[in-house]
């Protein structure tokens, strides 16, 4: 007679075993002429990339500055992350797919490449586009295309690429380009400033609301590359922004590197809400593949009254190194991070914030809802600062973390460091586990396993999804179910 | 309807149902009594497909379907209904959204087209005022800081929002005042059908004043130690769980 507890046990393994029967969607590759430099990294190849780019002398010695900078700096390894070394040598810093010079309309772009956006859901065509959304899409090093820019600019709003940028707004790029976060802030933030390639540049100018959300969605597809992509959003006094970032990337056996800089600046009331939702390849069951995720993402709340809003949600990468952060300068000034982190197989994430308190009565609030399942770890790391004249600081901290199955961890680091007695600061912090009662629940109301847990884990998430546009939200709550198709605890 | 034959069940090697045999047909009330640790409980989250308990003999079918090869969620999409004595709190999940779920799920297995919002929402109203269910307990997350009484009416709500043709009511009775019972019982009363079938198991006679069963069944030490009628449950209550112990000791 087989003992009942080792039936379920088994029982609970075949399941897991199925969590990776959730297929990565976006694992195909796009067969489009690439233009690509030489492997390596030296000051030649930093020329190299600045020269493609056509760039200003200026830009040139920015790069130059950062990349010798970065020369004397060691690859951090604080995080409860296990990270292989990374061969810098064998990584290619720049790839652009292959097209006509300029582009007048739409039909002058590769057809392969609609084609690629397409079928990640991401028309290129305005008509086609999801109602009220501006994209740009940028593929490899280069921004393929960016919509509805004429329909902004009549606004005074500029989204364009970060390359278009450098030359049409000189001057606003050197005012605000590392001005929160400096090519001296960490080792991958000096490497993405020696060698980045494109992203997105946002101006939202005085007293204007951007009546559309804007997105950016990146795409790695060349082999061996690495993306280094920068985004920057200036936001003037009493302006509004909503900014979409989503990315994907092909199933490849080698892991490729992702080390990217977003820098937003706010001015008086004006106020960012930044979403983004993380699905690059998270490799496979076995840990083979995908991509390291090494992204410095900061908030300058400038202007008194000014509030900036993070939200994430990660299901991708083999590895997540990310702390969206805001400093919060301005008296009154408010910074929210809303984070859900899912982790499968032999992911590992270490994410979670950074709220610097300067300014006088300044707020921020903090909510992590991590998710772990297979063999993977997830940690949450975050600081709460209150500087000496920071009067009045008020945080408020809640970290959650679901486990499901044996085989993974979940870790929560915060810190700390309180130095204004007016400052109040709660920090919460929960574990829990899925309960086989709860799934049992469910399925005597006639729902499967799957669903249960998917219905279980949306539940879980939902003060987070909630921060998230709409169409935004209902792709994060179909990504978390594939992400954990199958997996019980 | 429903067969059960020499059922065998065991939890840790430990034998808690010895040989249970039952038929139910469609239209009747069937009361399980019998004193605490006789297998009431288990008898249902079995037949509910609960993997915490082994099946080692014996057989169950429901309408002529093999029961217990069949995973729990196809149990319910069969028809069967199973109210927790401990219904179970899922955070963050809404009773609309649960429901919605659960309703689609079933019509989706019976090749039914799913409801919309819309149809979904009227569905609701309906069967709300039926088991008179307040409003604010289905805006709310499933179960989470519903006192007991309202975790009960939950069940009966979501019992009326499936439309199952067996229903078991797992000591239903428990933790409830005589107001929340009436209504309870009341609910489970307009439910009842020609065509669908109710087991009631129970401690005491108490909410068999309110749910009038056609057979009452004794459990006592895994087996079905005495079947009669109503009388047999006032008969108990007037006599106490020692008559059947001493009559049946080992």
């Amino acid at each position: 007679m087989i003992d009942n507890k080792v039936i379920m046990a088994e029982d609970q393994d075949k399941i897991l075993e199925e969590v990776t029967g959730g297929e990565y969607k976006y694992g195909f590759t796009t067969d489009i002429e690439t233009e690509v430099i030489p492997k390596g990294l030296n000051e030649d190849v930093v020329r190299l990339i600045s020269q493609k780019k056509n760039e200003p002398e200026w830009m040139l010695e920015f790069r130059l500055k950062a990349f010798s900078h970065w020369l004397k700096m060691e690859q951090p390894n604080w995080a409860k992350l296990n990270i292989p070394k990374i061969d810098f040598q064998d990584i290619i810093y720049y790839a652009a797919p292959k097209q006509k010079p300029k582009l007048d309309s739409m039909d002058d772009v590769d057809p392969e490449l609609k084609a690629t956006f397409d079928k990640l859901g991401i028309p290129l065509e305005e008509q086609k586009v999801l109602s009220g959304v501006a994209v740009d899409a940028v593929m490899d090093s280069v921004s393929v295309k960016t919509t509805f820019k004429e329909t902004l600019a009549e606004k005074g709003i500029i989204f364009c690429s970060f390359s278009e940028a450098v030359q049409e707004y000189p001057d606003l790029i050197k005012k605000y380009m590392g001005s929160v976060v400096p090519y001296t802030d960490n080792f991958f933030a000096a490497l993405n400033n020696a060698v980045f390639s494109d992203g997105s540049f946002v101006y939202i100018p005085k007293g204007v609301r951007c009546p559309i959300e804007l997105s950016t969605y990146f795409r790695i597809n060349a082999t061996n590359t690495g993306q280094f992509e920068r985004t920057l959003i200036v936001a003037d006094d009493d302006s509004y922004v909503s900014y979409l970032e989503g990315c994907t990337a092909p199933q490849r056996d080698e892991n490729q590197l992702h080390a990217a800089i977003v820098e937003i600046v706010t001015m008086d009331r004006a106020e960012v809400k930044y979403s983004t939702v993380q699905n690059w390849y998270p490799g496979d069951k076995e840990g083979k593949g995908g991509i390291y995720n090494f992204v410095t993402k900061r908030a300058l709340c400038k202007g008194d009254y000014s509030k900036v809003m993070w939200t994430q949600v990660e299901t991708g990468s083999a590895i997540t190194w990310k702390y969206p952060s805001c400093v919060l300068m301005g008296n009154h000034s408010v910074g929210e991070f809303y984070s859900v982190a899912v982790t499968n197989n032999y992911q590992q994430a270490d994410t979670g914030t950074k709220m610097i308190h300067i300014g006088k009565n300044t707020r921020s609030l903090i909510v992590s809802k991590g998710v772990s399942a297979g063999k993977s770890q997830n940690s949450y790391r975050g600081l709460v600062r209150v500087n000496k004249k920071a009067e009045n600081a008020r945080n408020f901290s809640q970290c959650d973390s679901l486990l499901m199955g044996d085989k993974c961890g979940a870790h929560t680091f915060p810190y700390l460091e309180i130095n204004n007695n007016s400052a109040v600061v709660e920090h919460e912090a929960t574990t829990s586990k899925i309960g086989e009662d709860q799934i049992f629940y469910c399925n005597t109301r006639g729902l499967s396993t799957e669903d249960a847990i998917g219905l279980i884990v949306n539940g879980y998430v939902k003060e987070v999804i909630n921060q998230l546009p709409m169409e935004f939200a209902v792709e994060a709550q179909k990504l978390l179910q594939i992400s954990l198709e199958g997996s019980v605890g | 309807m429903l067969e059960i034959k020499n059922l065998h069940a065991k939890i840790d090697d430990k034998e808690i149902l010895r040989g249970i045999n039952l038929t139910i047909k469609p239209g009747e009330v069937h009361a399980i009594m019998g004193p605490n640790g006789s297998g009431k409980s288990t008898l249902s989250s079995v037949l509910a497909g609960s993997e915490v308990f082994e099946v080692s003999e014996g057989s169950a079918t429901f309408y002529g379907k093999d029961l217990l090869e069949m995973p729990a969620e196809d149990r319910a999409r069969e028809g069967l209904f199973y109210s927790f004595q401990y219904p179970v709190e899922i955070p963050g999940v809404s009773m609309v959204n649960f429901m919605r779920t659960a309703v689609n799920e079933h019509r989706k297995y019976n090749n039914e087209k799913p409801y919309s919002a819309s149809e979904f929402l009227k569905l609701m109203r309906e069967k709300k005022k039926l088991v008179e269910i307040d409003s604010n307990l289905t805006n709310r997350s499933v179960n989470e800081g519903f006192s007991g009484g309202e975790k009960k009416k939950n069940e009966i709500f979501q019992m009326a929002m499936l439309q199952p043709k067996i229903s078991i009511l797992d000591e239903t009775d428990s933790g409830l005042d005589i107001d929340a019972l009436r209504i309870v019982a009341n609910g489970v009363n307009k439910l009842k059908s020609e065509d669908n079938a109710t087991v009631v198991i129970t401690h005491y006679q108490r909410l068999l004043d309110y749910i009038v069963p056609d057979y009452v069944h004794v459990l006592y030490k895994g087996r079905i130690v005495m079947s009669a009628g109503k009388e047999l449950a006032l008969e108990l209550e007037e006599k106490g769980y020692d008559w059947i112990k001493k009559q049946f000791e080992d």
